[in-house]
């Protein structure tokens, strides 16, 4: 089977299996929901100063409902010992990760898809730049995020403190996506600055680290 | 604050981040050669 | 191996006296900011040393990688710790010089900024290594400062480009060094180099003896279970 066969495979099951335990998925929705809302309640600022700080905000928000919605995604692999089976087939890991990844992504972006709309009532959002832009900056964003998180996700299944680590791990080396995300989307609200560089350092990163995650993997799920 | 007292804070700094070091390493050291010890016998 | 260590401890004393001297006094005072500027003396070569050592752990964590070499896991676990250790005076040393020049505490300052992000990375790598439950920690370790070296270039330019857009003051040299200020900095270095060594050393050999000891432990109890 190719690479692009186990991984179609691969994600199909996940959804599938995502789609049976809704529960789950409700509940991170509800979390995303309130998130969204505590920070409305503690960060109220008048239209013009929110286009400013509305690029840090999201993504802040964005940031911290990835981690918790990673966190769970391995917990249930881990739990049926899925990650031995894994282990043990003659598939080879990458397109497994890639399929997880993928899996993740979808999972965060609809999250986002639904904090978003929420985000743009409470604080009257409304771009000054070009809006179109941000679509891009948050398909980009998303997938900086994600595609590390569950890298480090699966490194984390192997320490002690399992939910803290991944946070840990992922914050520092998403320092310069983080920069990119929000200072982009910073630039697109207000109008103010192109937000070319902040796109192309976005692409940069997730060249580099998927390409890193996508051949490391294999060592990653050997170290038993 | 006389700036000064910026500079002599700043270097004595210095040598306090790396003298606690090296104490921790010592100590880690004297507890190896203690647990060194209790196998040898 | 023993009289090796001694020497290099004896020479690295001497150096940092005499860079001490050379900091302190012989060293011309900076026109703008007065005495205070010396701390730029302590500040920058640390930094340097903490770049060279965090080098280090990327080459060592690669040679891990491909040739599974046990001594090259002790070097990369050594050059991160050694690396925070430094990183740590860049980040005091630093703000402690902001405070007087600029009156802040911090600012995004390109080396400074950068120097906090490489010791949020070695720091998280030192928590994983301690809290890390596989068997195969140093191939996950390796994995975590490959990633770590790969960002370090993203790090840069991204602070770069930030900085661009919104100025801040510049911790350190503007632009062109008074050379005789740049010979009292590279005795600095050199000295805060052989520091780095001499430390390096120490921790290595520990960590050698904590292994070997572990080893030893885990057969007692073995030999233990099978009487």
């Amino acid at each position: 089977m190719s690479f692009l066969d186990i991984t179609r495979a691969t994600l199909a099951k996940d959804i599938r299996l995502e789609w049976r335990s809704k529960d789950a998925m409700n509940a991170m929705l509800f979390f995303a929901l309130l998130v969204v809302v505590i920070f409305s309640f503690s960060f109220d600022p008048t239209a013009e100063e929110s286009r400013r700080i509305a690029g840090g905000l999201v993504w802040v928000a964005f940031l911290f409902a990835a981690v918790v919605a990673l966190n769970q995604t391995w917990a249930r692999e881990l739990r049926n010992q899925v990650l031995d089976a894994y282990r043990i087939s003659p598939a080879p890991a990458t397109p497994l990760f890639f399929a997880k990844a993928l899996g993740n992504f979808i999972f965060v972006g609809i999250i986002e898809a639904l904090m978003t709309p929420l985000f743009v009532a409470f604080y009257k959002l409304r771009a000054l730049g070009p809006g179109w832009e941000l679509l891009p900056v948050g398909l980009l964003g998303t997938w900086a995020l994600v595609i590390n998180g569950t890298f480090f996700a699966a490194i984390s299944l192997r320490t002690r403190s399992r939910e803290i680590m991944l946070p840990l791990l992922l914050f520092p080396i998403s320092i310069p996506a983080i920069l990119g995300m929000v200072n982009a989307t910073t630039a697109i609200l207000t109008g103010e600055d192109p937000a070319r560089f902040w796109i192309a350092l976005l692409v940069a990163y997730d060249v580099v680290f998927t390409t890193a995650c996508l051949l490391l993997f294999e060592l990653i799920l050997e170290a038993e | 604050m006389n700036s000064m007292h910026y500079l002599y804070a700043a270097y004595i700094a210095t040598w306090v981040i790396h003298g606690s070091y090296l104490v921790i390493l010592m100590r880690k050291y004297s507890r190896v050669r203690k647990e060194m010890a209790t196998l040898k016998k | 191996m023993k009289r090796g260590f001694t020497i290099l401890a004896i020479v690295t004393a001497l150096l940092l006296c005499f860079a001490l001297y050379e900091a302190l006094i012989a060293a011309p005072t900076e026109q703008t900011m007065g005495n205070v500027q010396r701390i730029f003396y302590y500040h920058v070569p640390s930094a340097w040393t903490a770049f060279v050592l965090f080098l280090i752990n990327f080459v060592s964590s690669i040679v891990y990688l491909a040739r599974r070499n046990v001594k090259a896991d002790i070097l990369a676990l050594t050059s991160a710790e050694v690396g925070v250790v430094f990183c740590t005076v860049v980040l005091i040393t630093g703000p402690i010089w902001a405070r007087p020049v600029w009156g802040i505490w911090w600012t995004w300052d390109l080396r400074l900024t950068l120097t906090l992000v490489l010791w949020l990375i070695y720091v998280s790598y030192l928590i994983l290594r301690r809290f890390s439950t596989s068997g195969k920690t140093p191939v996950i370790a390796a994995v975590l400062a490959v990633f770590g070296a790969l960002d370090v270039p993203l790090v840069y330019f991204s602070i770069w480009f930030f900085r661009t857009q919104h100025p801040s003051p510049v911790i350190g040299d503007g632009g062109s060094l008074d050379p005789r200020m740049a010979h009292v900095l590279l005795i600095n270095w050199a000295a805060f180099l052989c520091l780095a060594w001499l430390l390096c050393w120490t921790r290595y050999r520990l960590e050698f003896l904590k292994r070997e000891v572990e080893e030893a432990q885990a057969l007692e109890s073995l030999m233990e279970t099978s009487r």
